[in-house]
């Protein structure tokens, strides 16, 4: 098998950010959408690595630690909301918060 | 079979299984494997450091925290009466949509990537050691890395307000 | 296949097996010592002077029944101690235990003794920890009994918690050692001052040295920090669930953790295989004998020092050992710019 270009290392990370995208859309737990989230973010940062290798620069790693900083801060407070949901409503279903509906 | 190819099967496959997957804690471990999967491409990329510190930050951390909350509220399993019976693409509203939507994306995104030809081979010889990376985190890149330690400080005191109980001291 | 091949996976296997003779040691030499600090012979009927003791353990825990609770989720159940059995020896494979050898001339060039040259082995080794905490997450979950869930939750609350200071503990080795590597460390500590003063990082770096085993008796559950497993609070805690073999893959987990913890402290710190008296392809002994002494030290901690209570368990990493690993930090990276490593 010949060795893996570019192109294929960005389809892979087309695939796993699609993934991600299903898995916000598609599940109704708030979790679970979270982590989705964080599988679009992890796509974006093998883009961003395999970018900086094919243009032999560092930035692209430079990038990714930022992005994993960023990823962190927003997991922490997300998951801080999450629990504040749930002490309300005893439930993680998305559809269950709909007070402010008109 | 090159190194490529199983940690891009392990990794595909074990995000399809979270995001099909009812019991939340199996789904925390199977994304726990795909971090593992791309932290080895990334060393395959000559990016060690970085490889390094998406186990440590991400798998070591970042889903430790999500493992946490799952077990602490004991996360029920989704309620949707469609769940047993009803595949997500023939679900009415949202959810079919959704899914239709990320089967697009990938389709457009392949497509475009088909366009773009020479997505060419990789250069030769490695790109960065960890103290390349350093230098430059701290001269070009040092305003980032101020503001970033601020986010984390602010993050840290609103998930530590957010979760706190009401009335409590 | 070249003899360099072969020998590296024969190093392989003889690491695994070392571990896990190590382990088995270990049981012996604590219960040794321990005897002997409380003025009592401890085991002498198995085997001369009690040294088939482990053997009997490890016959006696394969002979007993296996039990898993009914509502216990099976596959984590049975995941749990796999998880802490593999981050336990896959630590241990960064770490180098002596400098190039030859093997007594039967290879060409000179095989380094570790399983992995990697170049960023110390931050592979904090990794390999803050994986292991999973293990014990699992573990208390998966059993679905308040005592393991409780003490599961403590337990990787306290490993989360010291992780810190022995990451910074690890930082300030970084700075004076100037990479990421093992070995590059242990090459900078040849040498001596004075011409007797060997260039260990210790004398450098004293409270670093101190936060790192602190730091590493708590991430590795041992006393005075085993709160989350003592016998008198929480039953057994994380493995109370769990009977023969799972168990004993616990307490392989935490036996050879504490061999990783020693072996890096060696070499970050006591100089790894350099010595004297002895040339460059024997400096295992000396690593052995280095390793040794942490060992005996840990066994002794626990059989001297009361548990501490799990409230001031936390406040004590968090309140007093992350301070002062950051203060070490900042003051060696001062030191480090004045005087020029």
């Amino acid at each position: 098998m010949p060795e893996p270009a570019l192109g294929d290392y960005l389809a892979l990370s087309a695939v796993l950010f699609a993934i991600g995208v299903a898995g916000v859309f598609v599940r109704r737990n708030l979790i679970t959408i979270l982590l989705s989230i964080e599988i679009m973010l992890n796509a974006v940062n093998l883009t961003f690595v395999a970018f900086g290798r094919a243009l032999a620069s560092a930035d692209g790693q430079i990038v990714v630690f930022f992005v994993m900083t960023v990823a962190a801060a927003e997991a922490a407070v997300g998951l801080a909301i999450v629990i504040s949901l749930f002490r309300h409503r005893e439930s993680l279903n998305p559809d269950s918060f709909t007070s402010l509906k008109w | 079979m090159t190194p490529f190819y199983l940690f891009a099967a392990i990794a595909v496959g074990a995000s399809l299984l979270v995001i099909a997957q009812r019991n939340p804690v199996y789904s925390v471990l199977l994304l726990i494997a795909s971090f593992g999967a791309l932290s080895g491409l990334y060393v395959l990329l000559d990016a060690p450091f970085v490889a390094v510190i998406q186990i440590i930050v991400y798998a070591g951390a970042i889903m430790v925290l999500f493992l946490f909350v799952v077990m602490l509220l004991n996360a029920p399993h989704e309620e949707t009466h469609y769940d047993e019976q009803v595949h997500p693409l023939m679900r009415p509203g949202p959810m079919r949509f959704g899914a239709l939507l990320a089967l697009g994306l990938v389709v457009e995104l392949m497509w475009a990537l088909k366009r773009g030809a020479e997505s060419g081979r990789f250069a030769g010889g490695a790109v960065s050691s960890v103290s390349a990376i350093g230098r430059l985190l701290f001269t070009e890149y040092a305003f980032a890395f101020e503001v970033t330690s601020i986010l984390i400080v602010v993050a840290m005191v609103g998930a530590v307000l957010l979760a706190r109980r009401e009335g409590a001291r | 296949m070249t003899p360099l091949f072969i020998a590296q996976i024969g190093l392989t296997l003889f690491v695994f097996v070392m571990l896990l003779s190590s382990a088995a040691g270990m049981v012996y030499v604590e219960r040794k010592v321990a005897a002997f600090l409380q003025q009592r012979l401890g085991p002498y009927l198995v085997g001369p002077k009690g040294l088939l003791q482990p053997l009997a353990d490890v016959i006696k825990l394969m002979f007993k029944e296996e039990l898993r609770p009914r509502a216990a989720d099976a596959f984590l159940f049975a995941l749990a101690p796999v998880i802490s059995a593999t981050c336990a020896f896959a630590a241990f494979a960064v770490v180098p235990f002596g400098g190039d050898t030859t093997l007594l001339g039967l290879i060409p060039e000179g095989l380094r003794l570790q399983v992995a040259d990697v170049n960023v082995a110390i931050l592979v080794v904090f990794a390999i920890a803050s994986m292991s905490v999973y293990g014990i997450v699992l573990a208390g979950w998966s059993s679905n009994s308040k005592y393991s869930l409780l003490g599961g939750l403590r337990s990787s609350a306290q490993m989360i918690s010291y992780e810190l200071s022995y990451g910074l503990a690890l930082a300030s080795v970084l700075l004076v050692g100037n990479s990421l590597s093992l070995t590059d460390i242990v090459n900078r500590q040849a040498g001596a001052w004075l011409g007797f003063i060997p260039r260990w990082f210790v004398f450098v770096q004293p409270i670093g040295f101190l936060i790192y085993m602190t730091a590493g008796i708590a991430e590795t559950n041992r006393a005075p920090f085993d709160f989350p497993e003592a016998e008198q609070e929480l039953v057994a805690g994380y493995h109370t669930e769990y009977s023969s073999m799972s168990f004993a893959m616990f307490f392989l987990a935490e036996y050879v953790n504490m061999v990783t913890v020693s072996a890096v402290a060696t070499d970050l710190f006591l100089g790894g295989w350099q010595g004297p008296f002895l040339s460059e392809s024997f400096g295992w002994v000396w690593f052995l004998l280095k390793v040794a002494a942490i060992l005996f030290f840990y066994v002794w901690m626990r059989w001297t020092l009361p548990r501490y209570r799990y409230d001031q368990l936390m406040r004590f990493g968090w309140k007093i050992l992350l301070p002062l690993a950051v203060i070490n930090l900042l003051v060696t990276a001062a030191g480090v710019l004045y005087f020029g490593a």
